[in-house]
């Protein structure tokens, strides 16, 4: 436990480095959480009414809770662990006295940290300076909120991390990366709330994972998922928290016993 | 030297680009998934606008069928920008590796060569989409046809493309003093494509003015598109300003230009 919170601190620390680009990544989700925060108005003021539950409030919160997270929760993916497989590094990753999995959970938790520190922050203070978005309702959604958060980091890190470890089996994995990142957009509700989809396509998001990568937390922040429903939105994240870590563990077994690394 | 033509001027980028694009087709597998993948996003872009109009029967003053077009012009424009100077944002991966040096010592312009530096085929994938979405939109729309509609829609890709290009060259040019912060001109590449395929109605003001006359992607396609619907009721989007899409494009040069210039200027070389 002791060596998983100094890997968390090392990974908070390696991301910290380059400050310019956190200012800079504030900015660009700035950008685009005005032309979203717009766009959705816009349609709130056509419809004359909420939109699958979403008033103006609850909507912007929804808009900059998604910018601001979208540093921390790692929706595009990584390549580091992909590229040590081709490479044969991750021997080495398979010699050190922690599980693999567990050392880049470590690193990912540590990235998120200063991630949501350096351009979540900023990001939803502005949208909330500037905007009347809604706030959570009550100290429980600011507490279920943050370990929605925590989970949804989680997910997102050991979807990815299966995508990686495919590395062992296929030369070039960037085809699956592709498709997982596109569905995971528009899947995860970060374009639009995935309650406005059509009935079919929000049944697809729904069985799969990637609402509880973004959907899940932004929802109990914004206040739109109170009481009870915050108890199953956040079951449902663990429940993907531990079926995609426990598929990591299978893949990355069966993977150690199909490494062959060459030379000497 | 001075009465060669311009056509042999021209034949070192037409070799280069020819052996980027052969290259490319080398690994077959791996460029139709390539492909595949730009059509997804293309796909994926086009479901942001359909799920909304799932809703709702306006947005910004346009039905399904103008912001259809809308979203086709943009995209077109995007993907042909892309496509042509869209690996400029590879430039600070250049700067840090020390690689821009090398391209300083061939015999020909710094720009020129990075600009043919690559030609991403892959993203015909988006452009076939935004080329399906032109069409039904065109032929769904109740549009007055006349030689004037089809020379502004021309008019308005070739000036689109410009004006995306130049936004890219102009974050290139930010580029040797950002470094590091090489995402602030994401900002305004792909923010601005991302605020182009909206109808300019839903922005408040100050940010109408923004992509208007700043990074003026207004341009790209929604002025056109009110006009070539002939939709009425936008007092900011007058029919006629749709044929100033060319200026626009010229003013984002000029900046694109100077943006440039500034940052080739800053920059010292690698050392060493």
């Amino acid at each position: 436990m002791r060596t998983f919170w100094l890997l968390v601190r090392a990974g908070f620390r390696r991301h910290s480095t380059y400050r310019l680009a956190l200012l800079a990544g504030v900015t660009t989700n700035s950008v685009f959480g005005f032309i979203r925060a717009s766009v959705l108005l816009a349609a709130l003021a056509s419809a004359g009414s909420a939109i699958g539950g979403y008033d103006a409030p609850t909507a912007l919160a929804f808009v900059w809770w998604g910018q601001a997270l979208l540093g921390t929760v790692n929706l595009w993916g990584f390549a580091e662990v992909k590229d040590r497989v081709r490479t044969g590094d991750i021997a080495v990753d398979f010699l050190r006295p922690v599980d693999p999995q567990m050392a880049y959970l470590a690193g990912d938790l540590g990235r998120a940290g200063i991630n949501l520190v350096g351009r979540g922050v900023p990001a939803i203070l502005l949208g909330g300076l500037l905007f009347d978005l809604a706030w959570p309702p009550s100290a429980l959604s600011w507490v279920a909120g943050a370990v929605s958060v925590v989970l949804a980091v989680v997910v997102a890190f050991a979807g990815n991390f299966v995508i990686n470890l495919l590395a062992f089996w296929l030369v070039e994995i960037r085809g699956i990366t592709l498709l997982w990142m596109i569905t995971g957009g528009l899947l995860c509700g970060l374009y639009l709330p995935v309650p406005w989809f059509p009935t079919w396509l929000r049944t697809i998001a729904n069985w799969s994972p990637f609402p509880s990568m973004l959907q899940n937390p932004i929802d109990i922040l914004a206040g739109r998922v109170v009481g009870t429903d915050i108890a199953s939105a956040v079951a449902v994240q663990v429940f993907w928290a531990v079926a995609l870590l426990g598929l990591g563990q299978l893949v990355l077994r069966a993977g150690r016993r199909r490494l062959e690394v060459q030379g000497g | 030297m001075a009465d060669e033509s311009l056509s042999e001027r021209l034949r070192p980028y037409r070799v280069l680009l020819a052996s980027r694009a052969r290259a490319q087709m080398q690994y077959r597998a791996s460029f139709v998934t390539d492909i595949l993948g730009t059509v997804g996003v293309g796909l994926a872009e086009f479901a942001e606008v359909w799920v909304i109009f799932h809703n709702v029967d306006v947005l910004g003053g346009l039905d399904f069928t103008a912001a259809l077009l809308v979203f086709a012009l943009s995209n077109l424009a995007f993907s042909l920008a892309d496509m042509f100077v869209g690996h400029l944002d590879q430039l600070p991966r250049f700067i840090r590796a020390g690689q821009v040096d090398a391209f300083y010592v061939r015999p020909l312009p710094l720009l020129a060569q990075l600009m043919t530096s690559d030609l991403s085929l892959r993203r015909v994938g988006r452009l076939a989409v935004a080329l399906v979405a032109l069409t039904v939109a065109l032929v769904t729309a109740p549009i007055a046809w006349s030689a004037a509609t089809v020379a502004l829609i021309v008019l308005t890709v070739v000036s689109g493309t410009a004006i995306f290009s130049a936004l890219f060259t102009a974050a290139g040019g930010l580029q040797f003093f950002l470094v590091d912060g090489s995402e602030f001109t994401n900002a305004f590449t792909y923010g601005g494509s991302y605020a182009a395929q909206q109808s300019q109605q839903v922005f408040p003001g100050p940010l109408r003015i923004f992509w208007t006359f700043v990074a003026p992607t207004a341009f790209v396609a929604y002025i056109p598109a009110v006009a070539v619907l002939g939709l009425p009721g936008d007092r900011l989007a007058p029919h006629w300003l749709a044929w100033c899409t060319p200026l626009a494009a010229l003013l984002a040069w000029a900046i694109a230009g100077l943006c440039w210039r500034l940052g080739t200027r800053h920059y010292q070389g690698a050392g060493g």
